[in-house]
């Protein structure tokens, strides 16, 4: 199996025993260019950030660490944007290294749309540390002041003689510097940005262009077999028997083995069980795994059915639930109202499908276990696997490749998990694969939701009580046994509605999980602001008023809504409420531009229309406005999108845009007509044929992206642009039909 | 059954069982990476590679059928990289994750030999077997548009025009 390897253009992929080469200026690396993966758990002398995320090669090559895993955000651009620009390195002489899994760089878990906001002033005061320590350097070997001395572009300057050293001839000496304490380091003015700001192109086009990116699937490691496992249909089922006489037959396999049953609550991230089939290539495991006959043991989950289950949510939702926010008297004002309206919204499962399924390679040698996966979160790949075959977190190494779309299921380091048990068991190097059929009816979904909206206007058509009942299995299920209240979910439009009412409440119905939940780009703003949204259209609809002007009128003044101080426990993604207010203002004005840019107002064609959404979450500010046309026989087409993000500080201004564009189509295409369904336990779709995401033709002919100018602290991208689109198509497909949807997907609703 | 055909303009031959599909031949045997796997049924298109220039879903076509037919993958689009579908995919910074994009720009190049100034049906209809779920589809119709416009002004110019753009 040599003929895999090619070492040339696999840089961080190195056989034999892994060299790091975080540590500045090692010279045996002279001019070999970056060789390995940043291994910041060899880097001795990995005592600060500043030497955690850049190594300094002798030939004056800047090595930049990221510690967020890739993922289509373009996290690695943004990372090296920021480091270099800092340092003032020039864009040409770095390179890019991929972090292991490793406690000190923090948290890697790349999702929650943190990877900029999270860590930009970190990587920045890590730059300006190497900056202030090549200017010392350079300082003490002309025998200067430090004060006359500064760098650009890769050089030390000494400004009254005009002198320069490049940073080639000051690795060495630095190498043995000791970094400056914070305080002692100033960072550049926002004015002296080179890089942070409009931005790089992607520094991973070149290999994505010609094929030699490299995701999980794409390791090549020497003698791999290769792994499919058929897992059980429910989950909490395992192997009652299994007959593997045929698939031992089928040329190519190698062996058969039973994987740890995953039978008690709660699941976690632990595999799910079921039976291995390794084989020489992935051909033969296929053919292997599809000879097992397995008989599977009954599940608690047996029962689970979507049909019967969106009942029990809705009936749920006639019932006071757990309160998370209450201010005033909302029934009182309900009674009291000129008006009510009441809406229920259903949106079901929905899995994340990413173009790459799970795949992980991994193998057992010298008491290390060394796994390569397309994990969003290394560390609890490292934490699962350790706990799992009984090894401390040290013993386990984990690469990250790059990832072919992660939307939150490859933050469940499950299919690793598998990889390294059966590297483990096996004493081979062993790569699992999923099929596309295993991420489908397998994965860690995206909760099924019922709402009950319910609001009271005054004689003027004014919004003036509202209540927001929400109901659907919680993620806290995945790690607590039989937990039926939700956690984080609350925060993601639920308990954070920005309207300047008297008379409000939010409520959370129970029910019990019976598949894996996990998240989902987004997660619960998905259904929340679905519901909230449209129902604010259908109110202004009841009202008589410009859906524009009504919700603008709802939001009301300018202000910074103190929820603390309104009854809801709002944790603002983990925001400070200082850096990151909920600003009414912000919120009024993404609202404004986008139905400017829309031409919000003009006269329609027939069977045409605009709809709007605007909605916060990961502290940044979205606005989107959809055009459709449907047809007579209910054809669906949406000639453009608008869309303006306030997103406060942005790193990279290009692929906001492209976070906007993606998170867009990835709402639109949560809503046309993708839907999980269970039957007695079993999730009944098994690949795109049943399970379908838009393709291109769905897709806006246009979509128009403004990013506001902000020098507020960055917020979150990857994930705010999803959850506007849906109401907002939705409300514009009820301007054009006079059609109002309330359950997702739209599917066939258009020409019923 | 080995199977012989030719892989990016050099002679191949793969001693695996001749029902194996193209995508897991070229991918585990003849180590190139670049062709992805998606679903396993033609329905999303990672796969695509060109057989004798025509777009093929190497995920369901059996090493078999190729027996002695030229096969290209991204690999072998461009010596340099630099087709103009490449460029424009540049140009336009479309990829997210990168993951479907071989097969996208694969199956633009087999469609830009049929149809050098595609409309935007034409682009939506030919285009629409290839999933995207980072969702780059605006993107990827505007970078063909570009890609399409040079290759027609590069056949303009040229005293003898390729027969096909997408074999170099």
């Amino acid at each position: 199996m040599s003929r895999y390897l090619d070492l040339s253009r696999r840089k961080f992929l190195k056989t034999g025993a892994v060299t790091g080469v975080a540590v500045f200026a090692l010279p045996l690396l002279t001019r070999q260019g970056p060789s390995a993966t940043a291994v910041a758990a060899e880097a001795a002398d990995a005592d600060s950030d500043a030497r955690l995320f850049i190594a300094l090669q002798a030939d004056g090559t800047v090595v930049i660490t990221c510690h967020r895993s890739e993922m289509g955000q373009h996290a690695r651009t943004a990372v090296a944007q920021i480091v270099a620009d800092e340092l003032e390195a020039d864009w040409d002489r770095i390179a890019i290294e991929q972090a292991l899994g490793d406690k000190r760089y923090g948290d890697q878990n790349t999702d929650g749309s943190r990877s900029i906001r999270f860590n930009l002033e970190r990587l920045r005061l890590a730059g300006a540390t190497v900056r202030h320590m090549l200017r010392d350097a350079a300082a003490e070997q002309w025998g200067v002041a430090a004060a006359d001395c500064l760098v650009e572009q890769h050089k030390a300057r000494h400004l009254p003689s005009g002198r320069t050293l490049d940073f080639a001839d000051l690795a060495a000496a630095v190498a043995d510097r000791q970094p400056p304490s914070a305080d002692a380091v100033s960072v550049k003015a926002r004015k002296d940005w080179r890089y942070i700001g409009e931005g790089k192109p992607i520094v991973d086009m070149a290999d994505i262009l010609t094929g030699k990116g490299t995701f999980a699937a794409d390791v090549r490691l020497e003698d791999t077999v290769v792994a499919i496992i058929a897992r059980p249909p429910v989950v909490l089922s395992k192997v009652q028997s299994v007959d593997a006489a045929e698939a031992r037959k089928v040329p190519g396999v190698i062996d058969v083995i039973e994987m740890p049953a995953n039978t008690e609550a709660p699941v976690q991230f632990r595999p799910l069980g079921g039976v291995a089939v390794l084989a020489s290539n992935t051909w033969a495991a296929q053919k292997g795994c599809e000879k097992l006959v397995i008989t599977w043991s009954d599940s608690p989950n047996d029962g689970y059915s979507s049909e019967a289950f969106r009942k029990q949510m809705e009936a749920a939702n006639e019932q006071p639930g757990d309160v998370h926010y209450s201010k005033g008297d909302v029934d009182a004002a309900l009674k009291g109202a000129a008006k009510t309206h009441t809406a229920q919204y259903y949106v079901p499962h929905l899995a994340q499908a990413p173009m790459e399924p799970p795949a992980a390679s991994a193998r057992f040698v010298d008491g290390v276990l060394e796994v390569w996966s397309c994990t969003q979160n290394p560390q609890a790949d490292q934490s699962l696997i350790a706990g799992m075959l009984g090894l401390e977190e040290s013993q386990v190494r984990v690469h990250v490749t790059l990832l072919g779309g992660g939307f939150g299921r490859k933050s469940k380091p499950d299919f690793a998990a598998e990889a390294a048990y059966l590297a483990h068991e096996t004493g081979r190097t062993v790569r699992v694969q999923w099929r596309r059929e295993d991420d489908i009816r397998h994965g860690f979904y995206h909760t099924v939701s019922a709402q009950r909206l319910e609001a009271g206007l005054d004689d003027a058509g004014r919004l003036k009580a509202w209540r927001h009942r929400s109901t659907f299995p919680t993620i806290q299920s995945t790690f607590v046994a039989g937990a039926e209240e939700p956690g984080f979910e609350t925060d993601l439009g639920l308990r954070d509605p920005p309207y300047a009412l008297e008379h409000i409440q939010a409520e959370t119905g129970r029910v019990p999980a019976q598949l894996r939940i996990g998240w989902m780009r987004s997660v619960a703003n998905i259904y929340h602001c679905f519901a909230s949204q449209s129902f604010m259209a259908e109110l202004a609809e009841a009202a008589g008023r410009d859906h524009r002007d009504f919700l603008l009128e709802a939001i009301g003044p300018d202000r910074l809504i103190d929820f603390a101080a309104e009854g809801s426990k709002f944790a603002n993604y983990g925001g400070d409420t200082d850096a990151y207010p909920f600003d009414t203002a912000r919120l009024k004005h993404v609202l404004r531009r986008a139905t400017d840019l829309a031409d919000w107002g003009r006269d329609m064609p027939e069977g045409s229309g605009l709809g709007l959404a605007v909605h916060r979450s990961f502290l940044s500010y979205v606005a989107t406005v959809v055009e459709v046309t449907v047809s007579e026989d209910g054809e669906l087409t949406i000639p453009k999108a608008w869309v303006v993000v306030d997103a406060g500080t942005v790193v990279n201004r290009d692929s906001v845009r492209n976070q906007m564009e993606g998170g867009s189509v990835f709402g639109l295409s949560a809503a046309l007509d993708a839907a999980i369904t269970v039957d007695k336990g079993a999730v009944q779709q098994s690949n795109y044929d049943d399970y379908q995401v838009a393709r291109m033709p769905h897709s806006p002919a246009s979509i128009e992206v403004e990013v506001v100018d902000s020098e507020a602290p960055p917020a979150g991208v990857g994930e705010p642009g999803t959850p506007p689109f849906a109401p907002a198509l939705c409300n514009a497909i009820f301007a054009a039909t006079g059609k109002r949807i309330r359950e997702l997907p739209i599917g066939k609703q258009l020409s019923a | 059954m080995p199977t012989s055909f030719e892989l990016n303009g050099r002679s191949v031959t793969l001693q695996v069982a001749d029902d194996t599909p193209l995508l897991w031949g070229i991918r585990e045997d003849a180590g190139l990476t670049g062709t992805k796997y998606g679903c396993g049924i033609g329905l999303c298109g990672s796969c695509t590679v060109l057989v004798n220039g025509r777009a093929t879903r190497s995920c369901i076509t059996p090493l078999s059928e190729v027996k002695n037919l030229a096969v290209t993958t991204i690999e072998g689009l461009h010596p340099s990289g630099e087709h103009p579908l490449q460029k424009a995919w540049i140009k336009t910074q479309t990829p997210q994750c990168g993951y479907c994009q071989s097969g996208q720009i694969m199956q633009a190049a087999a469609m830009l030999v049929d149809f050098p100034d595609p409309s935007d049906e034409q682009i939506d209809n030919i285009m629409s077997g290839n999933l995207c779920r980072c969702m780059a589809y605006v993107r990827i119709r505007k970078a063909i548009k570009l890609a399409a416009a040079e290759m027609r002004d590069d056949i303009a110019s040229s005293p003898t025009a390729p027969e096909t753009a997408a074999h170099e």
